[in-house]
């Protein structure tokens, strides 16, 4: 199966090469189609036609014209960030030559080599690139689903969410409890949903002391867990508690409308209730029909899609092997993608596959923490090279520089994106 | 001018011996430590990661010979910045305040003592300039020993574009930036010094002790050959 791919691919690549030329000069410009405007589909699009020089027709479909960056958006729920901090809008990547429309995807025809938008229009590609981050999976919370989201809210894709979610918090009454239903592997920011708890902690800790904060897990482990339980220890002592798939925490359901929590059949009634579902990739993926299961397998070379060569799947929607779903990864992944599909558009020069990942955590006020790795493309998938992680025990100062260090990453990775 | 300014401190600081000098010299010049890293001050001093600091004071800011200075310094010269006490205070407090999107990537002194006192040292260096104490150069950015050959690696600028991708998910090409320190413009040497110096763990900070640590010779090479001249 792998070998016959790898033959496939071989020939598409060697196609490609050979008809660059003269495809162009008897259609004009190639074309490439972005769909979605965050950390992966920005950076691409961005890359593409900044690197290109004009060489290539480079259209984003992004149905928001502000995007709110999911990263550092618990950062908000503790007060840390103003929502409008979070927001960028897409002039730098129109500035950059990139053509932006605003509007939804809705149908992808592969043989036809067209994306449909939902306004009517019927846009032709030589490459498309999917980056729609996530959707959820239903029934994976009983009781819960997309219509619960105002009673029980997600807030995994920043904006309204993130607000309900916060007047929800500030609104509870003294002394209730906040609940956490978090999510299985694999999904989007590893440590996102306890560095929630921790923002969340931060806030309720000076708005309303003695509440408390529940977190059904069906998971065994959880991203950077020593570190966060040290800082919990530390900072919120005796408010958070956490049942583990050990405790049932993986038999969890919910009663939006009696706004209860019920853990292994033990019901308890609860003030603010955070579901953060089962996540899958986001549905244009899936009406591509290039998702096997709950995600879009790629080859690690060039993100390219094991289904279609001429679709590359980025960021959280794709299947590519070790690295975490993270804006960073997404990011990083985009650089490697737009590289590849220069070359394979225009015969410019195609350099190795290298990606790379850090994610920072804030726990405390200037208690920032941070995991990273680096990674290559192997046959059979992205595999972790090196990593590392910060140490429990750390002194406050090394702390604090990694917090300053991660507000910094913000603004590069956001510049990155957006120009 | 600068006496006049001084003055205006002296009344406000209230009349110490040390406030008369405008700072301690020889204090400064300990502080000047946490400078040393990019810019060089005294015989022999030249440009590097920042510009020489001879002679700064009443230098209309960005005007050191050679020195390729950020378009945002520029616009401020423009402006009519001249370096004085007053402004060199402002900027050592916040760099940002006076100009935004510098490489001067460095958090400010927060401490008006030690400003003056770093300021009272810089200034022996501008006042009487043919009187230019026989001392070593201050400590460059350089806190690392790489082999001759590798600093004579020629790196290849379009391979260096296309990695450099790994640094701009954090460094922001325009050297803008707080937290995360510009990368742009700096001397290759410096450049490759530095990488090498993360490579062996010589310097501390692990995720750039990951990311050098993957990059061979030639790469670092093409990384300070694309960063040593990207335009900003």
């Amino acid at each position: 199966m792998a070998l016959q791919r790898r033959t496939f691919l071989g020939v598409a690549a060697a196609t490609a090469g050979t008809l660059a030329a003269p495809m162009v000069l008897a259609q004009g410009k190639p074309r490439v189609v972005v769909i979605g405007g965050g950390a992966g589909g920005a950076t691409v699009a961005r890359y593409i036609a900044k690197d290109s020089d004009g060489a290539i027709d480079v259209t984003l479909v992004e149905p928001t014209r502000a995007y709110y960056t999911c990263f550092f958006s618990n950062l908000y729920i503790g007060g840390f960030r103003e929502m409008n901090a979070l927001g960028h809008s897409y002039g730098g990547l129109a500035a950059g030559g990139v053509n932006v429309v605003h509007d939804w995807a809705v149908g992808v025809d592969r043989d036809a080599k067209t994306v449909t938008l939902a306004g009517g229009a019927s846009l032709p590609y030589d490459r498309l690139i999917l980056s729609p981050g996530i959707d959820f999976v239903d029934g994976s919370v009983p009781g819960w689903d997309l219509s619960a989201q105002n009673a029980m809210p997600h807030a995994y894709k920043a904006g309204s969410q993130t607000e309900l979610l916060k007047a929800q918090l500030m609104a509870m009454p003294e002394g209730g409890v906040f609940a956490m239903v978090a999510p299985p592997n694999p999904y989007r920011c590893p440590p996102g949903p306890y560095e929630r708890v921790s923002m969340v902690a931060h806030l309720l800790k000076s708005v309303n002391p003695t509440a408390k904060i529940l977190i059904a897990d069906p998971k065994e482990k959880f991203s950077k867990q020593g570190l966060f339980e040290e800082g919990w220890a530390n900072h919120y002592d005796g408010m958070i508690e956490r049942v583990g798939p050990d405790f049932g925490g993986a038999n969890t359901s919910v009663d939006p409308a009696a706004m209860t929590v019920d853990i292994d059949g033990e019901v308890t009634k609860v003030d603010v209730c955070n579901v953060i579902p089962a996540m899958k990739a986001g549905r244009i993926a899936d009406i591509a029909g290039v998702t096997d299961g709950n995600w879009a397998p790629v080859n690690a070379a060039d993100m390219s899609s094991k289904i279609d060569p001429n679709i590359y799947v980025l960021g959280d929607a794709s299947a590519q092997g070790d690295m975490p779903k993270s804006g960073f990864s997404a990011n990083s992944q985009a650089k490697v993608c737009a590289n590849a599909v220069r070359g394979a558009l225009t015969g410019s020069t195609v350099f190795p596959a290298r990606f790379a990942n850090t994610c920072w955590s804030l726990i405390d006020t200037n208690d920032g923490v941070k995991v990273g790795a680096t990674y290559e493309a192997t046959d059979e998938k992205i595999a972790k090279v090196d990593g590392f992680i910060s140490a429990t025990g750390e002194s406050a100062d090394v702390r604090a520089a990694t917090y300053r260090e991660s507000e910094g990453w913000y603004d590069g990775i956001t510049a990155d994106m957006f120009g | 001018m600068i006496v006049r300014l001084l003055l205006a401190l002296v009344l406000l600081a209230g009349t110490t011996a040390q406030a008369e000098q405008g700072g301690d010299a020889a204090r400064g010049e300990e502080l000047f430590n946490q400078c040393s890293g990019c810019h060089q001050v005294g015989q022999g001093a030249v440009d590097r990661i920042g510009p020489h600091l001879n002679f700064i004071f009443d230098r209309a800011a960005a005007t050191a010979d050679g020195y390729r200075y950020s378009a945002s310094l520029k616009r401020a010269a423009d402006g009519g910045l001249v370096w004085n006490y007053e402004t060199l205070d402002a900027f050592l407090e916040n760099p940002r305040a006076i100009a935004s999107r510098t490489r001067m990537s460095f958090r400010g002194i927060d401490d008006q003592q030690d400003r003056d006192d770093l300021l009272a040292y810089l200034r022996k260096f501008s006042d009487d300039p043919q009187n230019i104490p026989e001392s070593a150069p201050t400590a460059a950015a350089v806190d690392h020993t790489v082999a001759p050959e590798i600093l004579a690696i020629v790196g290849d600028p379009a391979y260096g574009e296309y990695l450099s991708g790994e640094c701009t998910s954090c460094h922001q090409t325009s050297g803008a930036g707080e937290g995360i320190p510009s990368i742009t413009r700096w001397p290759a040497d410096d450049f490759v010094t530095a990488m090498h110096a993360y490579k062996v763990g010589v310097r501390a900070h692990p995720v750039m002790q990951m990311m050098a640590g993957r990059l061979s010779d030639e790469e670092i090479a093409a990384l300070a050959a694309y960063f040593e001249q990207v335009e900003e």
